[in-house]
């Protein structure tokens, strides 16, 4: 399962690309592929306000409904509305093109709650076991 | 949940590991959820051909006098006059007409069937029969013994004739015959199934599962499919799914299956089913598609302009039409084109009543089928 390097984690399975004051947000390989196909995704609004861990989209697979939480508080700048019509972009490119949305951070220090690759690797073995 | 020893493992459990399917309950039992994806596998059923592990399912044979042993009162439909080799659907219901199972019926000879039962129901199916049947009959679960590969897809009459032989792709619609396979082995094979293109449920010994799973994927046409796309094939056909859809607490008359009904015959819960319909159904089982991608899901409200009128009994993603489709029971006469809404309180979504069956083109009847 892909985790890449530079990228903050949940333990939701949620991932945060930081570029400035700024980051990109989606869900994990493990979680997409644990959800199996990925046939509906609910983005937020550009320019709502998101808190840290509170609810900020649904994926829809074809087995249930999954929520996804925000892992930074800020507003939304912008999000993937190619996730409208093909939503399987998720399953086939979790960390590019199936990226949920771009927000603005309104405090990078809450970083201190995310996991890094490494924390997030063992935290998802500790789960398969 | 693996290590879970009350799950039954069927005689393909080791196959479904090789093949490193998604593995998950149901029925009781440790079923392949999927293979490579549900909407893979999907698609590939609808314009290929799959095999579906069905060993879960159950069977009992029956020697017995249609008439005198009561097993024609044990069923919905007239068994009386099938011809040999043939197969129909129908319903055991209790004496309040509340359905105990749905099942099908195969007339082996003058006074030899098979009963092909849900999962989740053998035992009570069994005790229901055994209960019911005359003292000169004889009914024995098989289901231990006997293993169900189901062979569904547009190309599945190729695949099976390139194995079974050229005669297993004359059977016609609802009905079947004894074939040999691997020499001298017998098999029974029929001309039915759950996902609505044309196919076929093939039964043998649980030793010979194995090598039929192997022999019939080894052509490459034929892929394994899971219980995750068996699921979204028999909604996009509306086709009920027992414990879901069915159950004891709705008649034949509710679930709009009627036709499976025989009203020239007696059968148990006659008097409770023509009361009901003197006086007209509580709740009707209803067809629901999305005007979007999101799902409906089993356990939703079905509402009325806001008025809640009943509860969704199936839902999925409807992977050939791209939209939420569902069924669900209602309170009142909701007619195709009446909008409705589905949700959890947190979220609605608008659905449209539509005839079943959701999708109305496949392979099912076999034309322009190789």
């Amino acid at each position: 399962m892909d985790i890449l390097k530079d990228l903050f984690y949940t333990k939701d399975h949620e991932w945060a690309r930081i570029e400035g004051n700024s980051a990109y947000v989606g869900i994990t390989e493990y979680a997409a592929h644990s959800l199996g196909d990925i046939t509906f995704v609910e983005l937020p609004k550009p320019g709502e306000a998101l808190k840290q861990e509170s609810y900020c989209a649904t994926v829809e697979s074809v087995k249930a409904a999954s929520e996804v939480y925000a892992p930074f508080s800020g507003k939304v700048i912008s999000v993937n509305s190619q996730l409208s019509s093909n939503p399987e972009l998720v399953n086939q490119s979790p960390y590019d093109k199936g990226y949920f949305f771009l927000m603005e951070l309104s405090d990078p220090a809450e970083k201190a709650r995310l996991m890094d690759a490494e924390s997030y690797r063992k935290y998802t073995e500790g789960l398969s076991k | 949940m693996l290590e879970d020893p009350k799950l039954q493992k069927t005689p393909l459990f080791q196959q479904h590991q090789k093949l490193g399917a998604g593995l998950a309950p149901f029925g009781g039992w440790l079923m392949p959820i999927q293979y490579q994806g549900i909407l893979a596998e999907h698609a590939h059923t609808r314009q290929e051909a799959s095999l579906f592990d069905i060993c879960h399912m159950g069977e009992f044979m029956i020697k017995a006098d249609p008439v005198s042993s009561g097993l024609d009162r044990l069923v919905t439909q007239e068994i009386v006059s099938m011809p040999f080799g043939s197969c129909r659907y129908g319903f055991l219901l209790n004496n309040e007409a509340g359905i105990l199972d749905d099942l099908i019926v195969y007339r082996i000879g003058l006074s030899d069937w098979m009963v092909v039962v849900n999962a989740a129901t053998v035992s009570g199916d069994f005790r229901h029969l055994k209960e019911n049947l005359s003292g000169g009959s004889v009914l024995e679960d098989v289901s231990g013994r006997m293993a169900k590969l189901d062979l569904q897809g547009p190309r599945s009459r190729e695949v099976l004739e390139g194995i079974v032989g050229a005669r297993a792709g004359e059977l016609k619609y609802y009905t079947f015959s004894e074939f040999k396979i691997f020499g001298s082995q017998s098999c029974i094979v029929s001309r039915t199934g759950y996902t609505g293109e044309l196919g076929y449920e093939i039964y043998i010994a649980v030793n010979y599962a194995e090598r039929l799973w192997e022999t019939l994927l080894s052509g490459g046409i034929a892929k394994p499919a899971g219980l995750g796309c068996r699921d979204t094939l028999r909604l996009e056909m509306g086709y009920p799914l027992y414990g879901h859809d069915l159950d004891e607490k709705h008649t034949p008359l509710d679930a709009g299956l009627l036709k499976f009904v025989d009203f020239s015959k007696d059968f148990i819960g006659r008097d409770a089913l023509e009361k009901e319909q003197r006086e007209g159904a509580r709740e009707s089982l209803i067809c629901f598609q999305a005007d979007s991608r999101r799902s409906p899901r089993h356990g939703f409200t079905i509402s009325d302009g806001g008025r809640p009128v009943g509860r969704v009994t199936s839902g999925s993603f409807s992977p050939s039409l791209g939209t939420g489709i569902g069924m669900g029971y209602a309170a009142g006469n909701y007619d195709p084109g009446a909008l409705l809404s589905v949700g959890d309180g947190k979220l609605e979504i608008p659905v449209r009543v539509v005839k079943r069956p959701f999708l109305k083109k496949t392979s099912l009847n076999g034309i322009g089928v190789k």
